[in-house]
């Protein structure tokens, strides 16, 4: 198709990515813009072909093929560069003697514009690319002050995590502040006993019935610890399924045995969750800081650690007092939990 | 106010005078933020408080510290995003000042609640205009002069900017241009080099 050389000037300003053929595919005329794409190869006189290459639909590769497509779309890429892709349509002329193609660029704009240099001057004045252009910088300015506010909250979010007090499943006190209540008793010189108290078989309800249910179960834990305790007890979750109760003067050990195997008791009562009855118990071990001369957290924490695995060891939901003799007895032995 | 708009001052304060000076500000306006977050919103009177911090801070008259920020919003290099984005309005700088008249629509378009005024150029004379600003945050005209004051040295653009005075919730500035192609000004490209 040949246009009229009166009228090169307006297609080349209303659709500067255009070009026509003749019925062979060979090149009348290129708009001034697919020349930017190659000049070395793109002059009249030369095959579409020879420059470009039909994606879609495929097996188009000669002239009479490319006009049998007349009104509809096609995608191209650049012979000599795979990665340039356009897509255009493909009109035949009504004399039948070729046809016109009008092409942009796809979803691969910027990268074409980049490596080809292109400005504004080099589109239609109508053509929506530059405020396309505009858009896709001004959203991605937009969108990288939200990440990074993003990054700044999260950010934040786990400093004050850090320095929150409390187990957010349970409302119970977590392990820093467990830590700090411990050592703020050892330092005010202040007696207490800490109890050390792990769930048996808490691994298999939650295995079993999932984590909803583990979780339904250790809100119940914290209720049922809350309330068998007095109000300047520290009640705290320390791990998955540990507890320490610290209980400040404490009272006659066998009133801490009794309300050890008060709590045990408590918790060995079935709880529904759906349609499922869940089967709990506990061990547990206590340490008590009369018993030192001076007492340390640590050593404190790991006595009664080593008072609950003897519970353990002694067949589960049992108590225990730490002593000395303990250490060796349960050394080398391990309780699946 | 968007917290842009703060968070633009705080940029130009701690890029122009130092940190040191911006903790001072903060401290003399008594916000109680020592930091804004660009993304979000705060109380128009904070700014407010901020500005007249900061005239008094620098001994200078707000409306030359808002056509500082003007300037400084699309020549410093740390805004060099905000630059781009005005370069899109045209080739010319005529064709940015008319763009300015879809300011506003292609602020929202980026930040959806950011709401700047409406901005109307008319040419009494060839070359002489009168930007009309309306329902604007007095000031807004001050930072529009600094940012054309630049943009016309971006596009190589001589003009002459004189803000005319405001009324109601109303601004005028006259703008003059003289040559369009005086300097080379900066270069532009559509698409910004990788790794920029």
């Amino acid at each position: 198709m040949k246009i009229p050389n009166s009228l090169t000037g307006v297609f080349d300003k209303l659709l500067p990515m255009s070009l026509t053929i003749d019925r062979h595919g060979i090149f009348h005329h290129v708009g001034p813009t697919l020349h930017k794409l190659d000049q070395k190869r793109l002059i009249s006189g030369r095959g579409f072909f020879d420059v470009f290459d039909v994606d879609r639909p495929r097996n188009i590769d000669a002239g009479p093929d490319l006009l049998a497509m007349h009104g509809r779309r096609i995608q191209l890429s650049l012979k000599h560069d795979k990665g340039i892709k356009l897509k255009g349509i493909v009109l035949i002329d009504p004399d039948g003697d070729g046809a016109v193609l009008n092409l942009s660029f796809g979803m691969n704009a910027i990268k074409a514009i980049g490596q080809f240099d292109l400005t504004s001057s080099d589109f239609a004045p109508n053509d929506l690319i530059i405020e396309m252009l505009y858009l896709v910088e001004a959203k991605s300015a937009a969108m990288e002050e939200s990440r990074k506010l993003n990054i700044r909250l999260q950010g934040a979010r786990m400093q004050a995590e850090e320095k929150a007090s409390t187990d957010g499943l349970t409302g119970l006190k977590n392990r820093r502040a467990m830590d700090q209540a411990l050592s703020e008793f050892i330092s005010s010189e202040q007696p207490f006993a800490l109890m050390h108290l792990d769930l048996d078989y808490f691994k298999a309800v939650n295995d079993t019935f999932g984590h909803a249910a583990g979780d339904h179960i250790l809100h119940r834990v914290a209720e049922i610890l809350v309330s068998a305790t007095r109000k300047n007890d520290v009640v705290a979750r320390i791990g998955g399924d540990e507890f320490v109760i610290i209980l400040p003067d404490p009272p006659e050990k066998e009133k801490i045995e009794a309300f050890a195997r008060r709590i045990i008791k408590k918790l060995e009562e079935p709880v529904q969750y759906k349609n499922h009855i869940c089967r709990i118990s506990a061990s547990a071990g206590t340490a008590i800081s009369l018993d030192y001369v001076e007492p340390n957290a640590d050593q404190i924490l790991s006595d009664a650690d080593m008072a609950l695995y003897a519970s353990k060891h002694k067949g589960r939901a049992t108590h225990t007092f730490y002593a000395n003799n303990l250490r060796k007895r349960t050394e080398g032995l391990s309780v699946a939990t | 106010m968007h917290g842009l708009v703060n968070r633009a001052i705080e940029k130009f304060v701690c890029d122009t005078y130092g940190m040191e000076s911006w903790r001072n500000v903060v401290r003399k306006s008594a916000i109680g933020i020592d930091t804004f977050e660009a993304m979000l919103s705060y109380e128009s009177i904070i700014t407010s408080k901020l500005l007249t911090a900061l005239s008094s801070y620098l001994d200078k008259p707000p409306g030359d510290i808002l056509e500082d920020i003007g300037m400084y919003l699309v020549s410093h290099p740390n805004c060099e995003a905000l630059r781009r984005l005005m370069r899109f309005g045209g080739e010319t700088f005529e064709e940015f000042l008319y763009s300015l008249e879809d300011l506003s629509d292609r602020a929202s378009l980026a930040v959806p609640d950011l709401l700047l005024p409406d901005i109307e150029l008319i040419e009494e004379t060839k070359g002489d205009y009168d930007l009309a600003i309306t329902d604007s945050k007095v000031g807004f005209g001050y930072v529009l002069v600094g940012v054309l004051r630049a943009m016309a040295d971006d596009y190589g653009a001589l003009v002459f900017l004189e803000h005319k005075g405001h009324h109601k919730n109303s601004e005028s500035l006259s703008v003059r241009l003289f040559d369009d192609g005086f300097s080379e000004g900066r270069s532009f490209q559509l698409t910004q080099a990788a790794g920029a």
